[in-house]
C-alpha cells in the first residue's frame, strides 16, 4: 500500500464569489458530494487525512535554516494557483489514487495534483 | 566476418527479438523493471558464452527467459545475504510455463499499458516502449530521435522511477478504461511510427529501424488484443503505409502520392492490410485508425494515380472529420476535396484552418496556388514551407517545386 497526497488547486477564493463555487446553492452540493466522497474513503479503509486549507492570505514562511528565524509574509511562491485543501489516502497504486483523485476533483469542483509519500514519519 | 562475429551478430538479433517477452515476463515476476532489464542483460552474456558451442536452443525466449529469472533470484539472494531486510524473497518461487504464448504474451500487454500510462510523459511512453518492448538500446533510441545518449538515458530513467515511486500498476486495465488505454497505446505507436516514416532533421530521411519497430508492435498489439477494431485499424494503416515506402523516396526527394511508381509498392503488405480493413468493415464500429486504414485502402486500391476514387476518400474523410475534428484532418480532407471539386473550393477550406506553423499546411496552399496558376503566391507558400519544414527528402521536393514555378508570374513577385 502506498500513501498518495491529493492536492486540489485553485485560484484564491473568497466568500463574494461563494468561495468560487459560484452561488450557495453549488457551494451546499460540492459540499455534500464531497462528503459523501469522504465518507466512501473510510468506509474503504483507504482515508488517512483530509481537510481544507485556509485562504492563501493567511500563510507565513519560515525560514530556520540560518542562525536566527527569518519569519515572512507567505506564500513561499508567487503563483496564481495555489493548494486549496488535501487527502491522504492510503490505496495499492496510483491507479486507485488516479480513479479517486478523479471522484473527489468532480466533487470539490476542483483540479487535483497526485504525489505519492516517498517515506511516512 | 568471422564465424564469431556472425554468431554474436545472430544471438543478439534473437536477444533483441525476444527482449520484450523477456523483461515482460520478468517484470511480471519479480515486481520490478530494473532488476527485469538487468538479468536480461546477463542472461545475455550467457547466451553469448553458450550457444556458439552448444547451438541456439529450440525455443530461445524461453531459454533467455529461464536464465534471466535464474540470475534473477541470484542477485536477489545475494542481496538478501547482504540486507536482511530485503522483501522479494516471496516472488523467488514461479510455477509459469516459460511458454511463448499465454500468460508472457499477456506479460507483453502489461508491460505496454505501463510503459504508456497516461501518468507518464508522453516522450517517455515512447521511450520506454522502445527500450522494454522493442528491446532498442538507449544508445539507438536516442540517435532516432536525436538526442544525446544521456538525454535519452535520463528521460528513461525518470520515467522508471516514476513507475516505481508512484506504483504506477503492471496489468491489464480494466475493461471499462481499455478504450481509451487502447488508444494511448496505439497513439504512442503512431508517433513511433511517423518519426520513422517522415523522420525530422538532418540524417535519412525515413528510419526503417523505427518503422519496422511500429509495426512488429503493432502486430503483437493486434496479435493480443484480436477484438480491438482500432488496434486491427493501427496495423492495417501502418502495413499499408510502409508498402509504399520503396516508392516514397528518389534519389533523395521525397515523391508524392500521385508521382509514385506503383509497381514499386509492396503487394503483400497491400493484401495483408486490405485483408484488415475488410475485417474492420465487416465489423461497422468505425474509428479513427480504422477510417484512416481504410482511406489508406482506397489508395493502394488504385491502379493509376487518376483511378483514385476520390469521392470514395473524401466520404471517408467526412466521416473522419465526425470522429476528429482536428484541422490537420480537415487539411488532409481539403487536399482529395481538391482532386474532386477542384483547388479553388480546397484552397478556400486549407486557407480557413489555424495552421501556420505546420510545414503541411504551407506546401498543401503551395501546390493548390501552383495548380490555379497563382505563381508568386504560390513560391511566396513553398518558401514559408521550407521554413518549417524539417525532413530532408521534403525539403528536397519542395525547392525543386519552387524552382520549377512559371518564371514569367514569379517576376510579378514583390522581391524581398
Amino acid at each position: 500500500m502506498t500513501h498518495y497526497l491529493m492536492a486540489v488547486m485553485g485560484a484564491p477564493v473568497t466568500a463574494d464569489d461563494f468561495y468560487g463555487y459560484g452561488s450557495k446553492e453549488e457551494m451546499e452540493q460540492s459540499f455534500a458530494e464531497t462528503g459523501a466522497f469522504n465518507d466512501q474513503l473510510k468506509a474503504d479503509g483507504q482515508w488517512v487525512f483530509a481537510g481544507g486549507l485556509a485562504p492563501i492570505d493567511k500563510t507565513t514562511v519560515v525560514d530556520g535554516q540560518g542562525a536566527s528565524p527569518v519569519v515572512t509574509d507567505g506564500p513561499f511562491l508567487e503563483t496564481k494557483e495555489h493548494i486549496g485543501g488535501f487527502w491522504v489516502i492510503d490505496v495499492p497504486d496510483l491507479e486507485t489514487a488516479q480513479a479517486l483523485a478523479a471522484t473527489a476533483s468532480k466533487a470539490c469542483r476542483g483540479v487535483i495534483e497526485v504525489r505519492p509519500f516517498d517515506g511516512l514519519a | 566476418m568471422s564465424d564469431t562475429t556472425t554468431a554474436t551478430a545472430a544471438i543478439e538479433r534473437i536477444f533483441r527479438d525476444e527482449y520484450g517477452r523477456v523483461v515482460a515476463s520478468l517484470v511480471r515476476r519479480f515486481g520490478d523493471i530494473d532488476t527485469a532489464e538487468e538479468a536480461a542483460s546477463e542472461a545475455l552474456v550467457t547466451a553469448l558464452e553458450k550457444w556458439p558451442e552448444s547451438g541456439v536452443p529450440p525455443n530461445p525466449g524461453g531459454w533467455l527467459t529461464t536464465a534471466a529469472g535464474n540470475k534473477a533470484i541470484d542477485r536477489i539472494r545475494r542481496d538478501k545475504v547482504r540486507d536482511a531486510k530485503h522483501e522479494a524473497a516471496e516472488m523467488i518461487h514461479d510455477d509459469t510455463p516459460h511458454e511463448t504464448t499465454g500468460v508472457i504474451a499477456d506479460d507483453r500487454l502489461r508491460l505496454v499499458f505501463t510503459c504508456c500510462h497516461p501518468a507518464l510523459a508522453p516522450e517517455a511512453r515512447i521511450a520506454l516502449t522502445l527500450r522494454l518492448l522493442g528491446g532498442l538500446t538507449v544508445a539507438e533510441i536516442a540517435s532516432a530521435f536525436l538526442v544525446q545518449e544521456t538525454t535519452m538515458a535520463q528521460r528513461i530513467t525518470r520515467a522508471k522511477a516514476k513507475i516505481k515511486g508512484a506504483k504506477i500498476p503492471y496489468r491489464v486495465p480494466e475493461p471499462e478504461d481499455l478504450p481509451a488505454r487502447v488508444g494511448t497505446v496505439l497513439a504512442v505507436l503512431l508517433l513511433i511510427f511517423n518519426e520513422g516514416y517522415l523522420s525530422t532533421g538532418d540524417g535519412e530521411p525515413i528510419r526503417a529501424e523505427l518503422t519496422d519497430e511500429a509495426i512488429r508492435l503493432a502486430r503483437t498489439l493486434h496479435e493480443l488484443l484480436p477484438t480491438d477494431l482500432e488496434a486491427t485499424g493501427l496495423l492495417a494503416m501502418l502495413l499499408l503505409t510502409e508498402a509504399r515506402r520503396g516508392a516514397r523516396v528518389r534519389g533523395g526527394e521525397l515523391v508524392p502520392l500521385a508521382d509514385q511508381d506503383r509497381g514499386g509498392w509492396d503487394r503483400d503488405l497491400i493484401r495483408e492490410g486490405h485483408a484488415l480493413v475488410r475485417q474492420c468493415l465487416a465489423a461497422d464500429r468505425p474509428g479513427r485508425y480504422q477510417v484512416l486504414a481504410a482511406i489508406n485502402a482506397v489508395h493502394t486500391d488504385a491502379p493509376t494515380a487518376a483511378a483514385t476514387d476520390w469521392s470514395q476518400v473524401v466520404a471517408l474523410y467526412d466521416q473522419l472529420v465526425r470522429i476528429d475534428p482536428s484541422p490537420i484532418v480537415a487539411l488532409n480532407r481539403a487536399v482529395a476535396i481538391a482532386e474532386l471539386d477542384g483547388p479553388e473550393v480546397a484552397l478556400a477550406e486549407v486557407d480557413r484552418l489555424p495552421l501556420e506553423s505546420y510545414h503541411a499546411w504551407h506546401a498543401t496552399r503551395a501546390e493548390l496556388l501552383r495548380r490555379l496558376g497563382r505563381s508568386a503566391d504560390a513560391a511566396a507558400a513553398y518558401d514559408a514551407a521550407l521554413a518549417v519544414c524539417d525532413n530532408t527528402a521534403e525539403r528536397a521536393y519542395l525547392t525543386r517545386r519552387r524552382t520549377q514555378l512559371s518564371p514569367k508570374c514569379e517576376s510579378s513577385s514583390p522581391e524581398v
